[in-house]
């Protein structure tokens, strides 16, 4: 199976066919915000729908990117990063609801709606800091990465590993859903929350902050892309190879494997995170939904349908898949769940390596 | 099973393996029980400094799990095993290993994905945190000893080749190698020349004993050939207990050994 993935070393070529991919994709896809303020009617007119869904696919290729480190490098199968995306949506969703102050329908000065519909005197004291951006942002990494480390620490000192970790993150992000469901964990259970006004002062639902968010969110990706590509052609990332295709090989070698699956899980979480604070504010509303344990799995098929164990490859399943869907949600909604399920066979069956395997023939 | 190959037999035997050095491995009445079963029968046995030992027995004599309780793999059920002043019964793999235990498997498990050059670093002492592997940057110095390994090894030439494409036999010689950058005191080698040919057989056994004497080796092997090839102390090991120990003639020639193992 091992011998299916991807080189740690690719040649010197195939390097510089990466780097010039990656440039084309970042390159094309930032002009989407500068054709869409070209005249309705010019030839390259790009509408504000397909700005706004490929905002929201840049965020879902960082979770997808989030997904494969721990997976396709560490052989760590989290069918739980779903909740990791969703709570970083959370932690910006509540400072968003702070910004809205007293505009609210009941127009209470710093009480969100739903708290005052049930009754709230005073605000829960995790509601407190989230006025603020650079903390709300904090959070957004923060708690998906203690999550993560608690979860991880737990599962990994127990030497959970494979089938069994997979269905105790899909446990844990069915958990969280069950929770956030309720009306008095404070999160505005099934409605979560919606109906934002601004963030850092730029009224949301405007081309120029679609614009920011979408700018924002490629940047994001840049940098989340350049920080994997660090970790995985670092020895690390080779400690982690090792891991996913011989744990207990790499143990008897004096690696505490603990530590080094911790330390991946934890970054892909946080990185998981990140992407849910970029998405919320782009699709204007959160809900308890998003930790559905479907999520999970679909952004895995994305991986597995871009191919595993490459950075760009989690990046190509994650746009295509999305497209496919975009697509077929439109053309025959029906379809979309069986569709999903047939990629994913398909792929498994005949390109264990993904789209991104088609590419590299030429490798081993 | 005695026939003695001459190529073999007519070598001069290695310097004599050097005595009253303190023990470097010391496994006094160890006891495993698998539910009821007793794979390790108050098993003692003592590894001196620089030795090479050989350790045989049929299938199911406990050569395999004796590993396993030195490695920390399986804790013993009864009995005392210290390596230097440290007692192993209370440590894990990794401490284990960190301490100067290397381990080579019966089965080759080299990473695949990776080249024999990185399969070597990693493997190389140094710092093993995530966030030092991380900052990890190839020395002059460990690039000096990866490329000695790799000359001690044969497989200068592989270095760039991922292990997924090696022979059986340069896969056995890559993990022996991945035991040297670690730089342990005391080897554990199971089963290293099986399935390999004659004349594998025979480098294996030279690099082996170029190994022992600045580190103690511990071969475990069904091949007898081989074991006198190696031409030092062997240890016989019958139903979890030491039923004889000497040189390989000494053995061989003990009623007890013939009986329950040589004679079938």
């Amino acid at each position: 199976m091992s011998a299916t993935l991807s080189a740690p070393v690719p040649a010197a070529r195939a390097r510089m066919t990466l780097r010039l991919a990656l440039l084309g994709i970042v390159l094309v896809l930032a002009l989407l915000p500068v054709l869409n303020r070209l005249p309705v009617e010019s030839a390259l007119y790009v509408s504000d729908f397909t700005v706004s869904v490929t905002g929201k696919w840049i965020t879902y290729a960082i979770l997808a990117l989030a997904i494969d480190l721990a997976w396709g490098y560490a052989g760590i199968l989290s069918l739980g990063h779903g909740a990791f995306f969703a709570l970083g949506g959370y932690a910006i969703g509540m400072h968003l609801m702070r910004l809205i102050g007293p505009r609210g329908v009941y127009g209470h000065p710093t009480l969100p709606d739903f708290m005052v519909f049930l009754g709230y005197e005073r605000l829960p004291w995790y509601w407190h800091g989230f006025e603020h951006f650079p903390f709300a942002l904090l959070m957004a990494m923060a708690v998906p990465g203690l999550l993560a480390l608690v979860v991880g620490f737990l599962a990994f000192r127990s030497r959970i590993t494979g089938v069994y970790f997979s269905i105790l993150t899909q446990a844990m992000t069915y958990a969280l859903m069950l929770a956030f469901f309720r009306n008095d964990m404070g999160f505005g259970g099934n409605n979560g929350f919606t109906d934002f006004k601004e963030l850092l002062g730029m009224p949301l639902n405007t081309p120029d902050a679609r614009a920011v968010l979408f700018y924002a969110s490629l940047a994001t990706l840049a940098g989340s892309f350049w920080l994997c590509a660090h970790v995985t052609r670092s020895k690390l990332g080779r400690v982690l190879i090792a891991i996913r295709d011989s744990e207990s090989r790499v143990r008897f070698l004096g690696y505490n494997v603990t530590a080094h699956k911790l330390f991946v899980f934890v970054l892909s979480a946080v990185l998981a995170g990140l992407a849910g604070a970029l998405y919320v504010p782009q699709v204007g509303i959160i809900n308890p939904s998003e930790f559905s344990p479907g999520n999970s799995i679909e952004a895995v098929i994305w991986v597995a349908v871009g191919g595993r164990g490459t950075l760009l490859g989690a990046l190509l399943g994650a746009f295509s898949v999305n497209a496919l869907k975009t697509w077929l949600t439109t053309e025959a909604p029906e379809l979309w769940l069986f569709a999903l399920g047939g990629l994913f066979i398909a792929v498994t069956l005949l390109l264990p390596r993904g789209l991104i395997g088609l590419l590299r023939k030429d490798e081993g | 099973m005695s026939a003695t190959d001459p190529a073999l037999a007519d070598r001069p035997p290695e310097a004599p393996p050097r005595e009253a050095r303190s023990p470097v491995l010391y496994l006094d009445g160890v006891s495993v029980v698998f539910d009821g079963f007793r794979a390790l029968n108050n098993l003692s046995l003592i590894v001196e400094q620089g030795e090479l030992r050989a350790v045989i027995g049929p299938n199911g004599a406990g050569k395999t799990t004796m590993m396993d309780v030195i490695t920390g793999k399986t804790r013993p059920t009864g009995g005392e095993v210290r390596f230097r002043d440290h007692d192993l019964t209370r440590l894990d793999e990794a401490a284990i290993a960190n301490l100067g235990i290397g381990r080579k498997f019966q089965k080759p498990t080299v990473f695949d994905a990776l080249t024999v050059f990185q399969n070597l670093e990693l493997a190389l002492k140094a710092p093993r945190g995530p966030w030092a592997c991380l900052r990890w940057a190839l020395s002059g110095e460990a690039r000096r000893r990866i490329e000695a390994t790799l000359e001690e090894i044969g497989l200068a030439a592989r270095a760039g080749d991922r292990a997924a494409i090696l022979s059986h036999g340069q896969r056995q010689w890559l993990e022996i190698g991945m035991l040297l950058m670690q730089d342990p005191e005391l080897l554990l080698v199971d089963e290293p020349v099986a399935g390999m040919t004659d004349q594998e057989t025979e480098h294996t056994a030279d690099l082996l004993r170029r190994i022992a004497g600045q580190r103690s080796v511990v071969v475990v092997e069904h091949d007898l050939e081989f074991v006198r090839a190696l031409g030092r102390k062997v240890t016989v090991l019958h139903e979890g207990s030491v039923l004889s120990e000497g040189s390989i003639d000494h053995v061989q020639n003990d009623p007890r050994v013939i009986e329950v193992y040589l004679g079938r």
